[in-house]
């Protein structure tokens, strides 16, 4: 259970690998034990703490992935070719590691679910993750919340969850998830195949009367793109929250 | 000692001492890029470089004046304040001792100030007797503007955040006064040698 | 000058550990009111720029520096003057 009031220092805690998941060549989820957890809300996320034996230390954010419902953390990380980080985190890091983390963080980014309101999730890239916390938890606490997706990937491979998101599509109890992928379509693709652009968000989004709401997450000029046109399709500014991941998206 | 992430190495960075490595730092191989705000893109027949402040007559150069002045290759080692180290960078530029030339002032101190609102101070002695530079070339190549191109300041003597990019000008002033990170707890000095990293350092 | 979107700049939710850290309380959700241009936005919203020697962050409106924020040497330094009200919830 997921408290509201957050009060207090966050301290550092031990997470400890107990399955990787390989969700597509270059993208892995860490599913953690964290004995300590007092739990979160769905677009929360951890700050992660590498320390190298030379005292060397740095840190990084990474969305949950996993819903408030799953005993155990999850988090889903893009390896970079040239981080510091992410080849460590999918790579090097194997099962029984201990991962140090805080958490959660996060207030303004987050959904709880329990109103009426219809949901749109645009995600970029590894930007979909706290979107799929989202989506997760929305499964597993039961609802039925209108909501559409709609995920930009370079290409059929890189579509993280697939195969998850096909499953939940296909209960039909209001999810729908619309997939365009930017570089490289398979034969045969009707999905969309070009950026995110207004003309496309024109028909994905819900109509202005239904007051949905709406989280827009991935790298820094996709969130500020598609958050201006839904600005300018005439969506209130206090109902777009905007999660930005930083060039690469992760 | 906190909690070991077992086989973290973390970026490429060479913590064995040197003569030439100030104290907490460590030598990495790329040039980090490090920014507080948007990068200012200055078109060169915009750019303007000034000296003002206790100063007689202001002195201003266009690119173009500027790029006649009489400029050197300087290799140098330079230490950032987040800790990282780069050795032998290769820079062209114009001596600040040539931009300063003819100019009479009592003032002890310069804050030097750029495109985009950043600001730095530094002792009047600091920026001159053959220490620092108004830099135009990285690398043998134009410098970029992710690191202060067109032109920016280079004092490789002190911490790296005194050497201002999108550096547009330099206003004499008679007391020290603290610029953009000076005046938010970094040391108004900043001798990496004596690690005068933070205020009271 | 045209001054462009620079890919080193994140927003608030980036430094909500940093935040939590400084204020013991969850501060994304809190909303500033700009000392330059008067507009608010929730704190997740602001620019943020941290890949310096300190956090930079800036009004998404006006480009204005709201708040810088240092730790080191054992310290915080926090300088707040670009707001000029920050409200959140008791």
């Amino acid at each position: 259970m997921a408290r509201t009031a957050v009060l207090g220092r966050l301290n550092w805690q031990l997470g400890a690998v107990a399955e990787l998941v390989q969700e597509t060549p270059r993208v892995a989820s860490l599913v953690l034990d964290v004995p300590e957890w007092q739990g979160h809300l769905a677009g929360q996320h951890v700050d992660v703490r590498l320390t190298a034996d030379d005292g060397y230390q740095t840190e990084r954010s990474y969305s949950i992935a996993s819903a408030p419902e799953n005993p155990r953390l999850a988090i889903t990380v893009e390896r970079l070719d040239d981080g510091e980080v992410s080849p460590y985190l999918v790579g090097e890091v194997r099962k029984g590691d201990k991962i140090e983390l805080r958490g959660p963080i996060g207030g303004y980014f987050v959904w709880r679910g329990g109103d009426d309101r219809p949901l749109l999730l645009v995600g970029g890239g590894s930007g979909v993750v706290p979107l799929m916390a989202m989506i997760r938890h929305r499964s597993a606490s039961k609802s039925t919340t209108p909501t559409r997706l709609l995920y930009s990937s370079r290409s059929q491979d890189d579509i993280i969850y697939r195969a998850e998101l096909d499953a939940l599509c296909a209960v039909g109890d209001g999810l729908t998830v619309a997939h365009c992928l930017t570089r490289m379509q398979p034969p045969g693709w009707r999905g969309y195949a070009r950026r995110i652009d207004r003309a496309m968000l024109e028909e994905v989004a819900w109509p202005k009367p239904q007051n949905p709401i709406i989280f827009v997450c991935g790298p820094t000029p996709m969130v500020e793109s598609v958050a201006g046109h839904l600005v300018d399709m005439g969506f209130d500014a206090t109902s777009i929250k905007t999660e930005r991941f930083g060039p690469t998206g992760g | 000692m906190s909690f070991i992430s077992r086989g973290f190495r973390g970026k490429r960075r060479d913590t064995s001492s040197s003569s030439r490595v100030p104290p907490g730092q460590y030598v990495v191989s790329d040039f980090p890029v490090l920014s507080a705000g948007p990068t200012p893109r200055v078109a060169l027949a915009e750019w303007t470089f000034v000296v003002e402040g206790e100063i007689d007559e202001p002195k201003k150069w266009t690119w173009e004046d500027f790029r006649k002045l009489p400029a050197e290759d300087v290799t140098k080692d330079i230490h950032c304040v987040t800790k990282w180290t780069k050795l032998d960078t290769a820079w062209k530029g114009v001596s600040v001792d040539t931009i300063l030339e003819g100019v009479e002032t009592a003032a002890e101190f310069v804050m030097a100030f750029s495109y985009g609102g950043y600001t730095t101070n530094l002792p009047l002695e600091d920026v001159s007797g053959g220490k620092a530079w108004i830099a135009y070339e990285f690398d043998g190549q134009p410098l970029h503007p992710e690191h202060g191109g067109p032109a920016r300041l280079l004092v490789p003597h002190l911490y790296f955040w005194k050497s201002a990019k999108w550096v547009r000008g330099l206003r004499l002033i008679n007391k020290d006064e603290p610029g953009f990170w000076e005046s938010n707890g970094y040391n108004m000095y900043g001798d990496p040698w004596r690690e005068q990293r933070y205020w009271g350092d | 000058m045209t001054v462009q979107q620079s890919d080193l700049k994140l927003d608030g939710n980036a430094i909500g550990g940093l935040l939590r850290e400084i204020f013991t309380m969850e501060m994304t959700t809190a909303e500033s009111t700009c000392a330059g241009c008067q507009k608010v936005h929730a704190v997740g919203q602001v620019e943020v720029y941290m890949n310096a020697p300190g956090v930079v962050v800036r009004c998404p409106a006006c480009g204005q520096v709201q708040m810088r924020i240092v730790k080191g040497g054992g310290r915080y330094w926090l300088d707040l003057t670009g707001i000029r009200s920050l409200e959140f919830s008791a």
